[in-house]
């Protein structure tokens, strides 16, 4: 479940053995909760990134991002709220598809803008990217043919972009 | 130029003007003890490990310099857990080389491994496993940095033996290829120039302020921009148990130490104030007591060094991350230009300071005098200490009842003059750190304060002090229990004890310390007690021990329970008798 509760950090990190351990282990013992995590290289091979998943309920974003921050390690810290970001998320499942349910399947894969990436006699695997809140429909509909495994990567985010050009801003802040 | 990497190890060493290692020897680590015989750089061969960990600990309490320490792979580096977190906890400056199995064998369950940084990760500021011996002068420069700056604490460097015995090109980074190679390491010392100024016209409008000052004055080296700021304001300080002799207790504005054993007048000030100027503190559960019922009307400003303390525990009104040297000075700046302006003027603060007197004459430290045949008071073996103690004489304390008396009966009118684990509480730290300060500070008589438990954790160091000439002086004060655990039977469990006698002739301390090369003393009697301290001051060629056989009733007031909140805290019973008294 995904709800407005949910904040993503997204922590640029140095390229080090041991960093996610470090990452990990400075969320279990100070008690914060992850809901997901992904980590992944960026463009720059001394850099990777982790986008991590907290429930802000649950635990003041503001002391995970200063202790996170004193890992020596980490680099740079953005927190978004949903409504700032931009967020995907990759869905893989194998559904149960006999002769008698494949074409609902495929057209419910196809209305969500998925694909099939296997096919068996009974079964066919499909993938799904896109927000996290689409995947979990997608979830729900998908359910009753029957799952016999599904993957979720975690979501990646990116901050969202400014729609004005500067000069035509009337209000807003400065950065 | 190509060396060893053991070679550039200690060159590195030597590059940070490192003038003594506490360690000991073992199987991975050994390479680099061949270009120690060497090095400039003194060696002190502990006896333990923990030891090595706590005389570092103890070198940089009193010297403000990083402690050293180099320790074999495995069960040496485990022995190090201890001391490296109790540096964690009370930010002070650690640099430990460990040994390691080579490379190939890491993950093998080689002999004497064991995963170091793994098992040290959350206890260090920062650890690394270094692979490429190239790197090693880079990994030294960025522990030392990274342990001295910003909020300091213990760094850990992990060299694999075959890391050691290859051959490296000697490099020793710039401070640019330092900053490079740290790219997420920014410490910001400057407080914000708003927030200062905020800062300064809530402290002028306060009628009720007390500052709260913590360890973090000793590690800026802020206790001097303290007492401007102190004086200009004229504002009651108290002094945390990390932060004695940060300001000096003889100053009449000086109300001692708060918490859970701290003095009435320093606690309820605190409950009772407007503002809590607080300084490089952290809002310490022993300090706050039950945290809904902390300092209910005060408004906050807080400054640490470390942006995660500011609203930890309690939300500021006025944060500012910053070095507390930097940001007092500037605070002080900010108020002086207040008030010279005119835009300001200081509250009235008689009202104030007569009821902090009021609470100072009615509560002041006590104990019961002690009648004719009881044993020896500790509290009274506390005060003859200190008034016999030459000047600038460094105390050292265990963890326990003795440690509580040690920081409310001594006078700490100089920093750097305390040596105390107040975070971690460990046992066993009083006699290796006692050693490490006098190391670092053979001019000052050292003194540790320890109870017959802890002494009984760590008491081998001493054969370290005498073999190496290092005359530290250790007053035990044996209660014959581990004494704080059984105040809390007591008090709490209906006298149910369990667990905490621990005999006062087992085992025999003065042979004990005779065996360990030190001159020893046995004190039974209260008037043997100036005597025998006059006679340990004496000595200073070697360590001495002066067992003090104490009464194990006495408890320590005043206490605010676990639990309760700091109005409620409780005064010694004579005290509250007297009050009731009052009452009726
Ligand atoms: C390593 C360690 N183990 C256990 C404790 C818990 N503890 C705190 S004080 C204390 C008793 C200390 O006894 P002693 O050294 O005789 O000092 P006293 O309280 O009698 O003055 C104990 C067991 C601790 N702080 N550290
Ligand atoms: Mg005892």
């Amino acid at each position: 479940m995904r709800t407005p509760h949910h904040h993503t950090l997204t922590v640029l990190v140095e390229n080090r053995s041991g960093v996610l351990a470090r990452v990990a282990g400075l969320f279990a013992r100070r008690g914060f909760n992850i809901e997901s995590l992904a980590v992944a290289p960026t463009d720059d091979e001394r850099f990777s990134r982790f986008t991590i998943v907290v429930d802000v309920r649950e635990t003041d974003p503001e002391q995970i991002t200063k202790q996170l921050f004193k890992l020596v390690n980490v680099v740079k810290i953005t927190e978004l709220a949903p409504a700032d970001a931009v967020e995907r998320e990759l869905l893989l499942a194998t559904v149960t598809a006999d002769a008698e349910a494949r074409s609902a399947v495929i057209e419910l894969v196809d209305i969500f803008g998925g694909g099939i990436v296997d096919v068996g006699w009974n079964q066919v695997s499909v993938m799904l990217a896109g927000e996290p809140a689409r995947l979990d429909d997608f979830e729900e509909l998908v359910r009753p043919y029957g799952i016999t495994e599904l993957q979720r990567t975690g979501r990646v985010a990116l901050a969202r972009l400014e729609r004005q050009a500067p000069r035509l801003r009337t209000t807003g802040k400065a950065s | 130029m190509e060396l060893t990497g053991a070679q550039a190890l200690i060159k590195s060493l030597e590059m940070e003007r490192t003038e003594v290692i506490f360690g000991l020897p073992g199987g991975c680590i050994l390479p680099a003890y061949d270009p120690l015989l060497d090095s400039s750089i003194r060696h002190i061969l502990v006896r333990h490990e923990q030891g090595a960990g706590h005389m570092a600990e103890g070198y940089a309490h009193v010297t403000g310099r990083p402690g050293v320490v180099m320790v074999t792979s495995g069960p040496a580096a485990t022995n190090l857990v201890t001391p490296i977190c109790d540096a964690y906890m009370d930010s002070v400056p650690l640099v430990a080389i460990t040994g390691q199995v080579s490379r190939a064998a890491i993950g093998t369950d080689a002999f004497q491994e064991c995963d170091t940084v793994g098992i040290t990760r959350s206890v260090t500021k920062h650890n690394e496993l270094v692979m490429d011996p190239a790197e090693l002068p880079l990994v030294v420069r960025q522990a030392f940095h990274l342990a001295t700056t910003g909020r300091p604490g213990p760094v850990l460097v992990d060299v694999p033996k075959d890391v050691l015995t290859s051959k490296v090109e000697w490099w020793w980074p710039t401070d640019d290829e330092l900053l490079a190679s740290l790219p997420g390491y920014r410490p910001n010392t400057r407080g914000h120039t708003r927030m200062i100024r905020e800062a300064a016209r809530t402290i002028v409008a306060a009628e009720r302020p007390v500052v709260y000052a913590g360890g973090g004055i000793l590690r800026a080296r802020a206790a001097e921009e303290l007492a401007a700021l102190v004086e200009l304001t004229e504002t009651p300080v108290v002094t945390t148990l990390m932060a004695r002799g940060a300001f000096p207790d003889d100053h009449p504005l000086n109300l001692g130490m708060p918490g859970m054993h701290g003095n009435y007048t320093a606690i309820t000030a605190m409950q009772e104030a407007d503002l809590l100027i607080a300084l490089g503190t952290r809002f310490d559960d022993r300090v706050t007591g039950r945290l809904d019922g902390f300092a209910p009307g005060a408004k906050i400003v807080h400054v640490d060094i470390d942006p995660a303390e500011l609203g930890k525990v309690r939300r500021p009104d006025v944060p500012i991350v910053g070095d507390a040297k930097t940001v007092i000075a500037e605070i002080t700046k900010a108020v002086r230009a207040l008030l010279d302006s005119g835009e300001a003027t200081l509250p009235e603060r008689a009202p104030w300071r007569s009821r902090i007197s009021g609470w100072q004459e009615r509560y002041p430290l006590h104990y019961d005098p002690p009648a004719e045949g009881d044993a020896l008071k500790p509290q009274r073996v506390m005060e003859a200490l200190r008034d016999s103690a030459p000047e600038g004489t460094i105390l050292a304390s265990g963890v326990g009842q003795h440690q509580m008396w040690a920081s409310q009966y001594w006078r700490f009118n100089e920093p750097y003059t305390w040596v105390n684990s107040g975070g971690l509480g460990t046992m066993g730290f009083s006699v290796p750190a006692a050693i490490g300060a006098k190391v670092g500070r053979p001019d000052r008589t050292v003194w540790a304060v320890d109870g017959d438990g802890c002494f009984q954790m760590t008491a081998q160091e001493l054969v370290t002090a005498s073999s190496e000439r290092i005359p530290v002086k250790i007053a035990i004060l044996n209660n014959a229990y581990l004494g704080m655990v059984r105040q809390w039977q007591e008090m709490f469990y209906e006298e149910r004890y369990s667990e905490v006698y621990l005999s006062p002739d087992l085992p025999d301390y003065v042979k004990w310390a005779e065996a360990m090369g030190c001159a020893a003393l046995r004190v039974e009697d209260p008037d043997e007690i100036q005597p025998a301290i006059d006679k340990a001051n004496s000595i200073d060629d070697r360590p001495v021990v002066v067992e003090f056989r104490t009464d194990a009733s006495e408890k320590v007031f005043p206490m605010v329970p676990a639990g309760a909140a700091n109005g409620d805290v409780v005064v010694h019973p004579t005290q509250a008798a007297e009050s009731r008294k009052v009452v009726q």
